[in-house]
């Protein structure tokens, strides 16, 4: 069964067109993840599936009830998490969650078990004001808040903006438990790693979808051969790594330049340092990889 | 309802932690009450007077001597050159000045008559004024005194001796906190209500806060109530405090009923809130909210009535005022408080105002939307 249908949502801001004819579906209890840059329409998307904006052309139905016809019902069976921190500043932890189950009809005792998790961890700062928690405590109170009504569907927009690797790579275990309950997770992030974390992820760019599948599939349809490549001189590197006769694309990795050519060669690796010594590059190292879910993200947006 | 409950509760826990509006809210009352009672004065005390008198004799003495003995008036110079008092006004020395001609004492009993100048500085329009009456009832008294000082001019009696005696009404002493007082209040709980409610749910937005409720069951009527409910409380609260202030410092009359007073309050707060809802509507920021409640608040006050009689206002400014609901605030309460009015009295303003509120909430109700398009 398919818990979040959206049919060929469309919505323009002026001449700006966020979301272009969007379709695709997300699993009853799968964590799927909407992966894209800021302005790739992510926010839009989840605005709208979450009942709060409604959209110009198409049409999007969660657990089959339409967001705009069934907004009511919807809103019960909903859990949004905004990207930003959207609970009351002036009010402890405690205060905020019991405000949120009671205004669910429900309280924090009833699904105590679906939070238990997370709110251990809040539980010792439980008077304390939730303006003056820390970026990850917040995003966990956040969360809770977003979980005490026992949603059946959980709209998260960008959970691991401003949070530190430590408490991002722990939200996102407990997203993974999460899934036991059998909660649904929509879950968008600009963070191209965090891909590999979800069963299947969309890659969004310019409110249209690049790619559709699980974070495997994706990564194996790169058909190009692909190498990382690092030297003194970075900036030189990649200018001239884009010269170089073969060359398909290259840009920085991390650490390293990531260099796709647009054919096997052989020895390619001895080529490549060939032509950078041919270049005054120093300290170079070349190593044949396995591309990422960004390595495909970035061929895909290159070749439109 | 239940829910209703909830986010009442929600906004007092709120209210009551905030260390700086709680304060704001209690203080502003007391301190505005104070100081536009004492200071909003329509009385006039030491008027700059200068007296030209070319006739010098007992009678044009005597009238000189009333002036200076009135407090109203201080005689700053006297002279003998009308130019000169006239440059005075001018140089805006002296607000009044009077001018005795010659043969004034003997026109007076020979002729039975005489006449005196009175040529006032009508740059501020109401001092002129209330110097016109003040020297007007001196120079009557003055005529008594003479006509009963001098036998020779009761017998032939100056024309029309009909002598006009008057008392205040409702406010005998003619004491202008009286008067005030419960004008202010009306235009401060207004104030304190309107802006406390455009902002605080224009906060919800920029807090992104209204979004989090959005996604919630919550329905329209209640987020409505949730923040109807504490914001009417408090301004039965402030009213409370703010009559309890009129009458120990003040010692303002409270002739009507006090049940009346607090059923109108009770039926008016819901027009300035439904405004201050009106005004969040379609406010992004706080600052929005806080310059257009601002600019309606400000027209309500200055055209309430309580600076200027609102019946000496032109005609379509009296119609508008249909529109300001501060003006039937100032209106009801002092006909209650300083008249002792009934509710028959006073029902051609509580029902207006029952309809008013409605009204304005309706349309508050109305342009609130929690589905954006």
């Amino acid at each position: 069964m398919q818990a979040i249908e959206v049919q060929q949502i469309t919505k323009s801001y002026g001449d700006l067109k966020a979301l272009d004819e969007l379709t695709f579906s997300v699993a009853s209890g799968e964590l799927f993840g909407l992966i894209g840059p800021d302005g790739a329409g992510k926010t839009s998307l989840l605005r709208i599936l979450a009942t709060l904006i409604v959209p110009d052309k198409g049409s999007a139905r969660i657990q089959q009830h339409d967001v705009v016809g069934d907004y009511k019902y919807l809103r019960n069976i909903l859990g949004y998490m905004p990207g930003r921190f959207s609970l009351y500043q002036d009010l402890s932890i405690e205060e905020n969650l019991a405000f949120f189950a009671s205004v669910f009809g429900t309280s924090i005792a009833d699904n105590y078990h679906l939070i238990q998790d997370i709110y251990v961890q809040l539980e010792p700062f439980r008077k304390r004001r939730a303006g003056a928690l820390s970026g990850g405590m917040k995003q966990k109170l956040a969360l809770c808040c977003a979980l005490i009504h026992k949603p059946e569907v959980l709209l998260l927009d960008e959970p691991g903006t401003g949070v530190d690797p430590v408490s991002r790579k722990e939200f996102w275990d407990m997203l993974k438990r999460l899934k036991e309950w059998g909660i649904t997770i929509l879950v968008s992030t600009p963070n191209m790693d965090e891909a590999e974390l979800c069963d299947r992820v969309g890659l969004l760019h310019k409110g249209k979808l690049l790619a559709l599948d699980t974070p495997a599939n994706i990564r194996n349809s790169y058909d190009k051969p692909l190498y990382e490549v690092r030297s003194q001189d970075m900036y030189r590197l990649i200018g001239d790594l884009r010269q170089m006769p073969g060359a398909y694309s290259c840009y920085a990795f991390g650490e390293y330049a990531h260099l796709t050519l647009l054919h096997p060669i052989d020895g390619a690796e001895i080529t490549i340092l060939q032509y950078l010594e041919s270049r005054q590059h120093r300290d170079m190292e070349v190593r044949a990889t396995r591309a990422g879910v960004e390595d495909c993200f970035i061929a895909s947006t290159l070749d439109q | 309802m239940r829910t209703v409950l909830y986010l009442v509760q929600k906004e007092f826990l709120q209210i009551f932690r905030n260390k700086t509006m709680l304060p704001l809210m209690l203080v502003m009352p007391i301190f505005q009450m104070l100081l536009l009672s004492f200071a909003a004065n329509y009385e006039v005390k030491d008027l700059k007077m200068r007296i030209i008198d070319l006739d010098l004799s007992g009678a044009s003495r005597a009238l000189c001597s009333k002036f200076s003995a009135s407090p109203n008036f201080k005689i700053l110079a006297s002279g003998f050159s009308a130019a000169e008092g006239m440059e005075s006004i001018a140089r805006d020395e002296i607000d009044i000045l009077l001018q005795i001609p010659p043969h004034f004492e003997r026109d007076l009993l020979r002729e039975g008559h005489a006449g005196v100048a009175l040529t006032l500085n009508a740059i501020n329009a109401t001092k002129a004024g209330l110097a016109n009456g003040y020297a007007g009832g001196i120079l009557r008294d003055f005529n008594a005194q003479y006509v009963s000082e001098n036998p020779v001019l009761t017998a032939t009696p100056p024309n029309g001796l009909i002598e006009v005696t008057y008392s205040n009404w409702y406010n005998p002493r003619l004491d202008y906190k009286t008067f005030m007082v419960p004008g202010i209040l009306g235009e401060i709980v207004s104030l304190i209500i309107c802006f406390l409610t455009a902002l605080n749910i224009v906060r919800e937005r920029e807090m992104g806060t209204i979004e989090q409720l959005n996604v919630t069951p919550i329905r329209k009527w209640q987020f409505i109530l949730g923040k109807f409910i504490p914001f009417w409380i408090i301004s039965l609260f402030i009213m409370t405090l703010g009559l309890t202030i009129g009458k120990l410092v003040f010692d303002i009359p409270l002739l009507g009923s006090l049940w009346l007073v607090f059923g109108f309050t009770a039926a008016f707060m819901p027009c300035v809130l439904g405004l201050g809802f009106l005004i969040s509507n379609f406010a992004e920021t706080q600052q929005q909210a806080m310059f257009t409640a601002w600019f309606f608040i400000l027209i309500f006050i200055l055209m309430c009535g309580l600076f200027t009689p609102i019946e000496s206002m032109p005609e379509w400014a009296q119609k508008a005022d249909v529109l300001n609901p501060i003006a039937y605030f100032v209106q009801f309460m002092r006909m209650v408080l300083l008249k002792g009015a009934n509710f028959q009295d006073v029902k051609g303003i509580f029902y207006p105002v029952l309809v008013y509120g409605i009204g304005v909430n309706a349309l508050a109700i109305w342009t609130y939307r929690k589905q954006v398009a």
